[in-house]
């Protein structure tokens, strides 16, 4: 229950950060979602051992997370409550795919540091105790492929967060219709957002009715669910019955028009083309791998 | 049981994108045609019950752990099959955009393993032929039991299916399948139970709600049998389209070429033997991938290809080792091709294109 109310919570949060007034949030909804499902798409794509290609693309959730005003601690909050799941999944990965598919050379790197000056940079830190190691270390392909799917998991959440932040759910809705998703499921999911708070609470008042009369605050016995729940399920459906006969007199048809207008102009055009330009560059050459062989190649 | 983003293929994801949206695009229709708009707000006011319910959580017996209200089963049998899979979708899409349970691209996969299983499969084959015209109680509570836990299970069996073809996790088949299945038993009892228990009440209440849903006969035009033909055909299609583009280009979809984080940095012209010394037969011919062509019975055509894509590792930098491991890649075609969002990003456009073109023929 304390979870749910939590979700609540975060829910009007995320309302209230979407009412923001930057220009991104004022940007048509559908360049958003176009360009979130882009980028979920292309991050991904990338192939399960990728690492390094999957850097540049936090780019684009700090871009936002900037221009947007969001908080960018909540994010990383909201984040970290989820990471558990992908982390139990992809936590095999180590223990089944022990491979050895890369081979880091300390010998070579602390001759890679020398070289290129670092091992007494600016007198503060000294690498020249380093000089005796040699040896290797041996990465398996499972745990590569496990930080590949933590920071996929990072990107593709970040992303649907801060769509949802910077657009909020009615909009994201209409802009889901515009790309021919079929009305009566829009008209579905706006419908049951508006509700999920009001039975929310009908719920919340049910439960506090109880609690109230029960000495024992604790759990609900099975016998006893069955009835509340379908006590609820009984007010759900006298309240759909009301809300139908509501609608029907304010001439509902079976469509949901919004005041608000949707203009894709030259701006949406533009967002929507650069980024999309920008994650498939990063998608097609792996940038920290070209700067490094540059800066490597330099001195 | 919600699958993630990070764990999923463009391949797999697109392919059950199309199919989920193949799905909704027809019970939608089938709404807009059989039903008076009453049914409109209250499909909308049961999602948000499917949220509410979830508050109300009970002790199970022995555990002492505590369950609540599954979905799918329940708005079934309220509501019949069509309704509660586009209310199950609209769940779990509110479920993915706020609390991003289940990810963007994961959502076809999530709507398809539950909403599919228990609308379409569990709830007419099994609580429907249980349970028949004269719902009793034990009819009710064997009925719930059993569809909730096969419609579960057969879930279940799909996300293992589905993560092992996308071959991001490394969880082999029958491990996952061994860790899924009885979690999802029990999950399963649970659900079932609750479903039985709130069908009673509601039976003993409001008999006429069930008897409604229950005599809710489907009106003629389109079987859903001829549907899901239609969609198998159009995922094979979309599967075979996807992992022939990715299979030409070795850049594109699937590869599985790696380069570790800051890794190539040491690989400079200078003698300083700082390279890594990567095992290309690692890549090359992944071990784990080993059951695919054993259970290649219950694997589509696309994924069978996603399988070799998978094995096909090539990276510029890595061509000399290359050549010699996996000759069919050239380094020239690797720097070529588009990349795998695109072409889901197409296949998603292109479903609702044809999706907007089915309504305004309609």
């Amino acid at each position: 229950m304390a979870n749910l109310h939590n979700n609540l919570f975060d829910i009007f949060y995320m309302d209230t950060l979407a009412a923001g007034d930057t220009w991104l949030h004022r940007l048509d909804p559908r360049a958003k979602v176009l360009t979130t499902l882009i980028f979920v798409a292309t991050v991904v794509s990338c192939g399960k051992y990728e690492v390094s290609m999957l850097i540049p693309f936090i780019l684009y959730p700090v871009f936002m997370v900037t221009l947007a005003n969001l908080p960018i601690l909540y994010i990383i909050k909201k984040m970290a409550l989820l990471m558990p799941f992908a982390f139990f999944i992809g936590i095999f990965n180590p223990l089944m795919d022990k491979n050895i598919i890369a081979r880091i050379d300390l010998t070579g790197i602390v001759v890679w540091i020398e070289t290129i000056g670092l091992n007494n940079i600016m007198g503060l830190i000294d690498f020249n105790g380093l000089k005796g190691i040699t040896g290797t270390i041996d990465v398996s392909g499972g745990w590569i492929s496990f930080f590949s799917i933590m920071m996929r998991f990072c990107l593709t959440v970040g992303a649907a967060l801060i769509l949802i932040c910077t657009t909020g759910f009615d909009s994201v809705c209409m802009a889901l219709q515009r790309f021919g998703v079929p009305g009566p499921f829009i008209v579905q999911l706006m419908f049951l957002y508006r509700y999920m708070f009001v039975l929310i609470d009908e719920a919340s008042r049910m439960l506090r009715a109880r609690a109230l009369r029960t000495f024992d605050t604790g759990n609900i016995k099975h016998n006893l669910f069955g009835q509340m729940i379908g006590q609820l399920l009984l007010r759900t459906l006298d309240r759909a019955q009301r809300i139908h006969l509501a609608m029907c007199c304010r001439g509902f048809d079976g469509h949901v028009r919004m005041v608000r207008k949707m203009n894709f102009g030259m701006t949406e055009i533009l967002f929507v083309a650069g980024w999309s330009l920008v994650i498939v560059t990063f998608r097609m050459y792996n940038i920290p791998v070209k700067i490094g062989t540059l800066i490597s190649e330099i001195p | 049981m919600h699958m993630a983003d990070a764990l999923i293929s463009p391949a797999v994801g697109g392919t059950m994108w199309a199919l989920s949206a193949g799905l909704i695009g027809y019970c939608s229709k089938k709404v807009k045609n059989e039903m008076d708009d009453q049914k409109i707000p209250l499909m909308g006011v049961m999602g948000a019950f499917i949220f509410a319910a979830q508050m109300i959580n009970f002790t199970i017996p022995v555990t002492g752990s505590s369950g609540h209200l599954g979905g799918g089963m329940i708005l079934s049998i309220l509501l019949g099959p069509h309704i509660a899979f586009l209310t199950m979708a609209s769940v779990l899409t509110v479920q993915a955009l706020f609390f991003a349970d289940g990810g963007l691209l994961a959502l076809g996969c999530n709507i398809f393993n539950l909403g599919f299983f228990p609308c379409f499969i569990a709830y007419p084959l099994i609580y429907k032929k249980i349970t028949r015209e004269n719902p009793t109680r034990n009819n009710i509570v064997s009925g719930s039991l059993i569809a909730a836990i096969l419609g579960l299970q057969a879930g279940a069996f799909a996300v293992v299916v589905e993560t092992v073809m996308s071959g991001i996790s490394e969880l082999p088949f029958s491990t996952f399948l061994m860790l899924m299945q009885p979690v999802h038993l029990a999950i399963g009892i649970v659900e079932g139970v609750t479903t039985a228990a709130v069908v009673i009440f509601i039976w003993k209440a409001r008999p006429e709600i069930l008897n409604a849903a229950a005599s809710s006969v489907p009106i003629g035009g389109i079987s859903i049998k001829n549907v899901l033909t239609g969609i198998t055909v159009a995922a094979v299609i979309t599967g075979g389209a996807l992992s022939w583009f990715a299979s030409s280009n070795p850049d594109g979809l699937e590869w599985a070429m790696f380069k570790t984080a800051g890794v190539e940095e040491l690989e400079s012209p200078h003698e300083l033997h700082a390279s890594l010394s990567k095992v290309q037969e690692k890549t090359a011919f992944l071990p784990d991938y080993g059951f695919k062509s054993d259970e290649s019975e219950l694997i589509l055509n696309e994924n069978k290809s996603t399988e070799e894509n998978g094995t096909t590792a090539a990276t510029t930098e890595d061509k000399k080792h290359q050549s010699s491991a996996w000759p069919a890649v050239d380094s020239g075609t690797s720097v070529s091709g588009l990349t795998g969002g695109l072409l889901t990003l197409t296949l998603a456009v292109a479903v609702g294109f044809i999706l907007r073109h089915k309504k305004s023929n309609a």
